[in-house]
């Protein structure tokens, strides 16, 4: 861990807050009959994996998971001075009429969510859309909220919110807190 | 000296990104990775029912054809419109080059009028570099003369990846009218870089000065017997023979060409089972390619051009946002 970095979140904490968000998504919808799961890439991905698992482990059920990569509808790609890395969106099944459960694991201006929406438009036309994240970090620029938090982090904007998890990163589970030094 | 400075600047990937698609010759293989991983995922949004993704909404391309174009500029237009881009079709027929304007003021007037990109096709080997230097957006060279052909070459290697898994060590002929082909030239590039064994063949008046080639790209082979050259090949490209080069003294007889370099089915046999056939097009049919053989399992023609939409769709994205 760096210097100036807290910790937020260990593996154990990030289990059991995605097991948690698994029971509301599953109380709310009462089961999960109609529910899809779509992890904004990238590290929405292996949390959406995850939340499948504990539904499947509970509810007996398994859960589409899809991945959707929202690189095409940023609002600030001309503003970047270098592409991002374009990968692909993989939902096999038809969100038309479903419950989609979007998953991501920051929450802060809210403009990738705005992104995956417009995306999911394209795509289809849900019955409801939820969001669930790991953390909220506030700091939102537009009137997006989510349905399902790990856990409310009071952030300043000069901190930088870390989220590792093994299956992309290579490294055990955890979220800190970085403070950049300016 | 000004066109070496904007290649070498091409060429440093992260920090300066590329703008403009003159060739292949200044990609690295990394980047033409990323162009054939990205053409992936825009296949995808090419499966949809919406096509259309919102990334180039407000940017206007322009696509400039002096020379006559059915799939490169369709496609270019669909790959646009894809990324909600506004399309604009000029060919010279109506409008002020018929009156003498020059090129350059063509490409300051488009850019006054608020052009992005530019996407050009022209007899002239070495335009686009030319309008690169006029022209403040992204240039992108849809054919330049005997030149470069760079999205072709890119829709050819994507179409080889996703048919056979990979490109590096393939044996890739390329059969035909190599001297005038910018099909074949920036194929070379591209091929050699990710790493395929690339044998040209052709009647020798069809090559030119044969050292050439190998001055440029050492390790080709060159052949003048179609059989042989098929032995064992994966890939197979036919060129298209343009008629005037039999008036141009070039061939004895189209007839003649025809019998000896050819792509007929009993020939096929010489090659791999799995090999692919592959024309950049448009073909004549019974000159360098027997019609059974461009039909067959084996002909990925038509692929070639649906890919050609999600490449030029890849390389707007990543050169011209």
């Amino acid at each position: 861990m760096s210097p100036g970095a807290k910790q937020i979140f260990n593996a154990d904490e990030i289990r059991r807050a995605l097991v948690r968000i698994a029971h509301e998504i599953a109380e709310r919808n009462e089961g999960v009959r109609d529910v899809v799961l779509i992890g904004i890439r990238r590290r929405g991905v292996p949390l959406a994996e995850r939340i499948a698992t504990a539904l499947a482990d509970f509810e007996g059920q398994q859960v589409p998971v899809g991945h959707l990569d929202i690189t095409l509808y940023r609002d600030d790609l001309s503003r970047r001075s270098t592409t991002p890395r374009l990968q692909k969106t993989t939902i096999h099944t038809d969100i038309t009429g479903r419950v989609v459960v979007l998953v991501d694991d920051v929450l802060y201006t809210g403009r990738t969510i705005r992104a995956a929406l417009d995306a999911l438009a394209d795509l289809g036309r849900p019955g409801r859309i939820q969001l669930a994240v790991l953390v909220d970090r506030g700091h939102r620029e537009l009137p997006i909220r989510a349905d399902f938090v790990g856990k409310n982090v009071p952030t300043a904007r000069d901190e930088q919110v870390e989220v590792r998890l093994h299956e992309v990163d290579n490294e055990p589970d955890t979220v800190l807190i970085v403070r950049q030094d300016m | 000296m000004q066109l070496q400075t904007s290649a070498t600047q091409n060429a440093e990937s992260n920090q300066e990104r590329r703008r403009h698609v003159f060739d292949l010759d200044d990609f690295s293989r990394a980047e033409i990775e990323e162009v054939l991983d990205t053409t992936e995922s825009m296949k995808e949004i090419l499966s949809r029912e919406i096509k259309q993704v919102p990334t180039l909404r407000g940017k206007t391309i322009v696509n400039m054809f002096f020379e006559e174009s059915t799939r490169t500029r369709i496609s270019f237009e669909l790959a646009a419109r894809s990324l909600s881009a506004g399309v604009i079709n000029f060919s010279g027929r109506g409008t002020s080059v018929e009156k003498g304007e020059s090129l350059v003021d063509t490409v300051r007037t488009l850019q006054s009028l608020g052009a992005d990109v530019l996407v050009i096709r022209h007899s002239q080997s070495g335009t686009p570099y030319l309008v690169a230097q006029h022209f403040q957006g992204s240039v992108i060279n849809a054919g330049d003369g005997c030149h470069a052909h760079p999205t072709q070459a890119l829709l050819d290697l994507f179409t080889i990846r996703e048919k056979l898994g990979h490109i590096d060590q393939l044996k890739v002929v390329i059969i035909g009218d190599i001297l005038h082909s910018r099909v074949a030239r920036s194929n070379l590039w591209g091929l050699t870089k990710m790493g395929a064994r690339v044998t040209l063949c052709a009647p020798p008046t069809l090559f030119g000065a044969a050292r050439f080639w190998q001055a440029a790209w050492p390790t080709i082979n060159i052949s003048y017997n179609l059989d042989e050259a098929l032995d064992g090949a994966d890939v197979i490209m036919a060129l298209r023979l343009q008629k005037e080069r039999q008036q141009a003294g070039l061939l004895p007889s189209l007839r003649e060409y025809s019998r000896f370099f050819a792509l007929t089915d009993e020939r096929l046999d010489y090659a791999r089972d799995h090999a692919l056939v592959m024309h950049p097009g448009p073909m004549n049919e019974g000159v360098e390619i027997m019609p059974e053989v461009a039909l067959s399992s084996h002909s990925v023609i038509s692929d070639q051009v649906a890919n050609g939409v999600a490449v030029r769709m890849a390389l707007l994205y990543l050169f011209t946002t």
